[in-house]
């Protein structure tokens, strides 16, 4: 076989993830510690202002990690004053310098919407014994 | 424009050097084989015939057989015709890849839109349907309404957007920009999407 006859036909799923590894991931995603719904995280990212670039960061409880391979993003909420306030950043974006582990809490769901409804003492998560 | 074929294998995501985030389909181009070369003299008009996905040979007729070996190739698939290639650059069994596409170019991608089957106005041409469920209305929410008026013109006419089939026709996409080329693995990356279902085959323009 010449190398024009090379079957059209890889696997669908292999090539995208190749891409993904390829052009998408970003090699700091390892970095970052292990999170999930329930844990309080701060997720330092940069914001462009014209040409300067400064860091600002984002700490608040995760509510999901949804998608998987490059898509993969994650929400977080805070309360600022008494408004709360959701942030969804896409896990592999090269604009997140760092993530830093605050709490570990114990939910016992992968995703707490319920949080939103959720004021005062009853917002409270409790915290995951190491 | 020329163009080549190839498979669309899906989509996912790419950033962008300034941070951005884009919707990406990845493409994969199989070096195409020049099965035949239009000429002036036989043919009236020059063109590269192009072929490319894998076929098997019980599948074949066997005249289609004889034109693929003619440019010392297994049977295709798909076969494209193009006019606007460079005269007297590619020779008969010649392959045309990945290469033929620089990152940066904006090219135009051709395929069979999926099929919706027959549908209504409120789908198919974004009517809105009659939007109310009251005052006397009965079983015509999504309803195209009128198609006309009476006795003047005493007739519908053509080319009046009504119900019916969806989808699954040629449809181009144009100004899609080549975010990626791989030659490793004969992918092409281009931003947005294109016409078809994954493992469908599309043509990229140049």
């Amino acid at each position: 076989m010449s190398t024009a006859d090379k079957p059209m036909f890889f696997t669908v799923m292999n090539l995208i993830q190749y891409v993904e590894e390829q052009f998408t991931a970003n090699a700091k995603v390892a970095e970052y510690p292990a999170f999930g719904a329930g844990d309080t995280i701060t997720v330092y990212y940069q914001i462009r202002e014209g040409e300067k670039v400064r860091t600002q960061f984002f700490k608040g409880v995760v509510l999901q990690r949804r998608g998987k391979g490059a898509t993969e993003t994650f929400t977080i909420r805070k309360m600022s004053g008494n408004i709360g306030v959701e942030r969804i950043f896409m896990l592999n974006s090269p604009g997140i310098e760092k993530i830093e582990m605050n709490k570990k809490g114990s939910v016992r769901r992968a995703r707490i919407f319920y949080q939103r409804d959720l004021t005062g003492k009853a917002a409270r998560i409790k915290e995951k014994r190491m | 424009m020329p163009g080549i074929i190839g498979k669309k294998i899906g989509m996912t995501s790419i950033f962008a050097a300034d941070g951005k985030n884009t919707a990406c389909t990845v493409i994969e181009v199989s070096p195409n084989v020049v099965t035949q070369i239009r000429t002036e003299d036989v043919d009236g008009y020059f063109a590269l015939q192009l072929a490319a996905g894998e076929k098997k040979e019980k599948n074949t007729a066997a005249g289609e057989l004889g034109h693929f070996q003619k440019a010392g190739t297994g049977p295709k698939r798909v076969v494209v015709e193009y006019k606007d290639f460079e005269r007297d650059q590619f020779k008969l069994g010649d392959t045309i890849g990945v290469d033929f596409f620089a990152e940066g170019e904006v090219i135009s991608v051709v395929g069979t839109s999926k099929g919706k089957g027959f549908q209504g106005v409120v789908k198919r041409h974004h009517f809105a349907g009659i939007m109310q469920a009251t005052h006397g209305q009965h079983n015509r929410l999504r309803a195209p309404g009128s198609i006309g008026a009476g006795s003047d013109p005493s007739r519908v006419f053509k080319g009046l957007r009504m119900a019916g089939q969806m989808g699954n026709v040629r449809a181009k996409i144009a100004n899609l920009e080549v975010l990626k080329v791989d030659a490793e693995k004969n992918l092409v990356v281009v931003s947005g999407s294109v016409p078809g279902p994954k493992n469908g085959f599309v043509i990229l323009e140049k």
